[in-house]
C-alpha cells in the first residue's frame, strides 16, 4: 500500500497538485484508519488528506481512479490479481487481461461478443431508463470491447477510443427513446416540466459517457500500467491554460475558474486598500480608549484609510491571434470594476474603438465581452493588426483625458505587421498617466521574433509582462490597486 | 508496519491519563447518527468526519454558502453530545478576542487594593506573581475549548474573514491542541475536542493552516440527497413536490448564474410553495416564486428565458 501511494503521490505532484511531507504522512496515516477495501472511503480519505483546494478534484479523482483502478484491496473480487503491496505492475511483461474484476476482458475485438448491435443497445437503453448502474457497466463493457476497437501498446489517453465507441452507440436514438419515456405523453405547453425532464435525460446520457469512458481508461491501465497512462492523461490545471491557444473546452474551463478567482481578487484588493496605510488619529475613539488607561492616551486609534481608487484605461488588441486573451482580460477587469474608480476599454485592430458603454449597460461583463465583435467598430483598412495607427487615434482623441490616477493597460502581441510603431506615443501616454503596462501573451522567448516589435515599445513602458495563464494575469491584476 | 494510533499519539503529549474513546465506530455510523438530528450527510462528509475522529485532526470545510457547513458542526457536536463553541471570524479578530485576555481593569484594581500596605519589594514580586494567575484571565473561544474538562466540538466559523497575519493565531492550536501564554505558560487540552473550520473560499487560505487539516468540499448535493433534505426540513411537503423542486433546482444550478441557488434557499422555497398550498410546479408559480431562489435580477431573467422560455431545446 505504502509503495502504491507513494507513486500516487508522485503523480499527483507531476499534474501540479502540491503534496506537502506531512500530508503524504497523513494520507498514510489515514490508510490505517480505515477499511481500504472501500474504495469510496479510501479515495475519500486520501482527498482529504491530500487535496486542499476543490479546483484539483477533478485531477485527483481521475489520477485516483488510474492508480487504484485494478488494485482492488476487495476481498470479494476473484483475487489471484496481485494486490497493492507489491509496488506498481509494469504490464508490459504481463499478458494483457489476467487481472480484473472478475471477467476476463481482452483488449481488442477478441472478447466474447454475447450480444447483437441491438441487443446491446436495448440493455443500454433499460440501463439509463431504470438507472440500474450495474447493467450500466456491463453494457459499457460491451460496448467498448465492440466499437473501441483498443489496440495494446498504443501510447494514448484513450479520448480518441471514447470517441469511436460514442460514434459507433447512436447516442441521438437513445436520447430520443429515453426522452419519449421521461418527457410526460401528449406533450403540453407546460416549459418547466419539459425542461427538467430534458435535463435529467441529458443527465443520464452523460452517466453513460463516464461509464464508457472509466471502462476504456481501466483497461488501458491493465494494458500500459498506471504511471504511464496518467502520464498521458496529465492535463494543466485551468490556471496554467495557456489561453491563447486554448481549445474550446478548456476556454469553457477557465471561463468557470474565473469567476472565483475575480470574487477572490476584488476581496484581496479591497482588504489590502484598507490595510495600508492609516487615516489620521480618532479623536473620540482615542479618548475613550484612555479612559482606562486614567486618562492617559496610551492607544491611539485611528480612522480608516480611504485611499483613491486607481482608474484604468484598457487598450487591448482584438485581432484574431490574440482575441482570446484580450477577451479574457477584458472579462476579468470588468468582474472586479469595483476596485477601481473607472474603468475604460479601448479595442483596436487597425482602428480603434471605444467599448466602455457596452460594459455599463450590463451587469454581466461576459455579454459585453460576446457584443464586442459584433458592434465595435474596429477595422479601419484590411483587418490586419496596425499598433501604430491604434496609438495615433488614441493619442489624438484620448490623451488629454489620462491623468495622473490612470493605470494604462496595453493588451497584445506588438506583431505590427511590418507597420509603422508610433511608440513616442506611448512615451507621452506614459508621461501624463500614472503608468503604462503592456501585457504580453506570448512566451517571452518569441518577443521581437518576426514582425513583433515588442522591443520598440518596451523602453517607454514601466513594465512589459509576458501573461500567459490565469496565474499570470491574476498576479499582475493583484498588483494594479 | 508498526501502526501507530494517533490519538493514542496525541494523547500522550497532552499528558492525558487515558485516550479518549473514539467518537465514531465507522462511516456508516456517522451517516446515521448525524441523520437523527436531521443531517443528511453523503459520503464523503461521512468519511472526513469519520477520519478526523480517528486521526485526531481538524476538518477545514469549504464550499459555496448555504450548503450546511456550519450545521455539519452543529449535527456533530449534537451528535456526540458534546457542546458547541464556536468562534465567528472577522476581519480584525486578533487574540484578544479569539484566544484569551488579561483582565487589566480587575489587575488594576488588584494592585490599587494593595497600596494601602507596605510597598516593599517582596510584596511586589507576589504581588506580581498574583496579578497574572488565572484569577485575572479573560477566556475566549480558542482557550475555553482547549481548557473545558467536558467534549467539546470547536467551531471556527468561516476562517477565510480574518487576515493572513491572523490565521497564524490558529496554528498552534490546531496542530498541538494547545495554546501558549508567556505568563503562564503552556494549557493543554484536557481531551481531544473535535475541530472544524469553515471557510466560504473567499480568499486563498494559507498553506500551513492547509497543511494541518482535513479537506472536506461541501458541494451541491446530489438529487435525490436535496430531495431527502426537503423532505426532512420542510414540514407538510409531499415527496413528489420534494422531488420537483430538486430537480428544477438542480437545472438551475446549470445555468451560468451569478449566484446558484443555495441549500437554505431551496428550503426557503419550499416552504413557500406549501404555504402557497402547491402540490406540483407550474410555470406562472415557477415565475412568482423565483425570486425567493435567485438574488439577482439578471439571474432571474435569464432561468425565466432558459426555463420557461417556449421551444428552447437545451442540448
Amino acid at each position: 500500500m505504502l509503495n502504491v501511494l507513494g507513486d500516487f503521490v508522485a503523480e499527483l505532484r507531476a499534474a501540479g497538485i502540491p503534496v506537502s511531507m506531512s500530508e503524504h504522512v497523513d494520507a498514510a496515516r489515514a490508510t490505517t484508519a480505515i477499511d481500504i477495501a472501500d474504495r469510496g472511503l479510501l479515495k475519500a480519505s486520501l482527498a482529504a488528506t491530500m487535496v486542499k483546494d476543490s479546483d484539483h478534484a477533478p485531477i485527483f479523482s481521475t489520477a485516483f481512479d488510474i492508480f487504484f483502478a485494478n488494485r482492488s484491496f476487495n476481498p470479494d473480487s476473484e483475487s489471484d490479481s496481485p494486490d497493492g503491496e507489491e509496488g506498481s505492475p509494469s504490464s508490459s511483461e504481463r499478458p494483457t487481461g489476467i487481472p480484473g474484476r472478475g471477467k476476463a476482458k481482452g483488449m481488442g475485438m477478441g472478447g466474447g461478443l454475447s450480444m447483437s448491435p441491438e441487443e446491446l443497445s436495448e440493455m443500454l437503453f433499460q440501463a439509463l431508463r431504470d438507472n440500474d448502474n450495474n447493467k450500466m457497466r456491463e453494457g459499457a463493457a460491451e460496448a467498448v470491447t465492440r466499437y473501441a476497437g483498443m489496440e495494446p501498446g498504443r501510447p494514448v489517453g484513450g479520448t480518441y477510443y471514447l470517441y469511436r465507441t460514442l460514434r459507433n452507440l447512436d447516442l441521438e436514438e437513445l436520447t430520443a427513446r429515453l426522452q419519449g419515456i421521461i418527457l410526460p405523453p401528449n406533450a403540453d405547453p407546460d416549459n418547466l416540466t419539459q425542461h427538467i425532464a430534458r435535463d435529467d435525460v441529458a443527465r443520464r446520457i452523460e452517466g453513460l459517457k463516464a461509464a464508457i469512458e472509466r471502462e476504456i481508461r481501466e483497461r488501458l491501465v491493465e494494458d500500459r500500467g498506471a504511471e504511464a497512462l496518467a502520464k498521458s492523461v496529465r492535463k494543466p490545471l485551468p490556471e496554467d491554460l495557456d489561453v491563447m491557444h486554448a481549445n474550446r473546452e478548456e476556454m469553457a474551463q477557465l471561463e468557470r475558474a474565473l469567476r472565483p478567482l475575480s470574487r477572490k481578487l476584488a476581496v484581496r484588493l479591497a482588504r489590502k486598500r484598507r490595510h495600508k496605510r492609516r487615516g489620521a488619529v480618532d479623536l473620540r475613539h482615542t479618548v475613550r480608549r484612555s479612559l482606562s488607561t486614567g486618562g492617559i492616551p496610551i492607544d491611539l486609534r485611528f480612522k480608516p484609510p480611504r485611499p483613491a481608487k486607481p482608474e484604468i484605461v484598457v487598450i487591448a488588441d482584438i485581432s484574431g491571434s490574440v482575441a482570446s486573451f484580450a477577451r479574457f482580460t477584458l472579462l476579468l477587469v470588468h468582474a472586479i470594476s469595483s476596485q477601481f474608480s473607472k474603468v475604460r476599454s479601448f479595442v483596436f485592430v487597425d482602428g480603434l474603438d471605444e467599448v466602455t458603454a457596452l460594459f455599463e449597460h450590463t451587469d454581466d461583463p461576459k455579454e459585453a465581452v460576446a457584443r464586442i465583435n459584433a458592434e465595435a467598430d474596429v477595422i479601419a483598412f484590411d483587418g490586419h493588426s496596425d499598433y501604430g495607427r491604434a496609438f495615433m487615434t488614441f493619442h489624438t482623441k484620448f490623451a488629454p483625458e489620462i491623468n495622473k490616477r490612470t493605470a494604462v493597460l496595453i493588451l497584445g502581441d506588438a506583431r505590427n505587421n511590418y507597420h509603422q510603431s508610433n511608440a513616442e506615443l506611448i512615451a507621452d501616454l506614459r508621461y501624463r498617466a500614472k503608468a503604462v503596462y503592456w501585457l504580453n501573451p506570448e512566451p517571452e522567448s518569441y518577443w521581437n521574433s518576426g514582425d513583433s516589435i515588442i522591443g520598440q515599445y518596451a523602453p517607454f513602458c514601466d513594465r512589459v509582462i509576458e501573461c500567459r495563464t490565469l496565474r499570470q494575469l491574476e498576479a499582475f491584476v493583484g498588483t494594479l490597486a | 508496519m508498526g501502526a501507530i494510533d494517533p490519538r493514542q499519539e496525541l494523547a500522550d503529549r497532552l499528558g492525558l491519563t487515558e485516550v479518549p474513546p473514539a467518537r465514531f465506530a465507522s462511516p456508516a455510523d456517522v451517516t446515521e447518527r448525524l441523520r437523527a438530528f436531521d443531517y443528511l450527510g453523503d459520503d464523503s462528509i461521512a468519511s472526513v468526519t469519520f477520519l478526523a475522529d480517528r486521526l485526531a485532526k481538524p476538518v477545514l470545510v469549504e464550499g459555496p454558502a448555504g450548503t450546511g457547513k456550519t450545521a455539519l458542526a452543529k449535527a456533530v457536536a449534537d451528535a456526540t453530545g458534546a457542546r458547541l463553541i464556536r468562534l465567528q471570524c472577522y476581519e480584525g479578530l486578533d487574540e484578544s478576542k479569539a484566544l484569551y485576555e488579561w483582565n487589566y481593569r480587575k489587575q488594576l484594581l488588584r494592585i490599587q487594593a494593595g497600596r494601602g500596605d507596605s510597598t516593599g519589594s517582596e510584596e511586589w514580586s507576589a504581588l506580581e506573581d498574583d496579578i497574572f494567575a488565572e484569577e485575572f484571565l479573560l477566556e475566549r473561544p480558542l482557550l475555553e475549548a482547549i481548557r473545558a474538562k467536558d467534549p467539546v466540538v470547536l467551531l471556527i466559523d468561516e476562517v477565510d474573514r480574518v487576515e493572513l497575519e491572523t490565521e497564524a493565531l490558529l496554528l498552534e492550536i490546531l496542530s498541538e491542541y494547545q495554546v501558549s501564554i508567556p505568563e503562564l505558560g503552556t494549557m493543554r487540552a484536557q481531551q481531544i475536542p473535535m475541530v472544524f473550520l469553515t471557510s466560504n473560499n473567499t480568499r486563498e487560505l494559507s498553506e500551513a493552516l492547509k497543511r494541518r487539516c482535513l479537506y472536506l468540499f461541501v458541494g451541491y448535493p446530489e438529487l435525490e440527497r436535496e430531495r431527502d433534505i426537503i423532505v426532512s426540513r420542510v414540514p407538510g411537503i409531499s415527496t413528489a413536490l420534494a422531488e420537483q423542486i430538486a430537480q428544477v433546482v438542480r437545472s438551475l444550478r446549470q445555468l451560468d448564474l451569478k449566484k446558484a441557488p443555495s441549500v437554505s434557499e431551496t428550503l426557503d422555497w419550499a416552504r413557500t410553495l406549501v404555504v402557497l398550498g402547491r402540490q406540483e410546479i407550474g410555470d406562472a408559480d415557477a415565475a412568482e416564486t423565483l425570486h425567493i431562489l435567485l438574488k439577482y435580477q439578471s439571474d432571474i431573467d435569464k432561468a425565466k428565458k432558459e426555463l420557461l422560455g417556449r421551444g428552447k431545446s437545451l442540448a
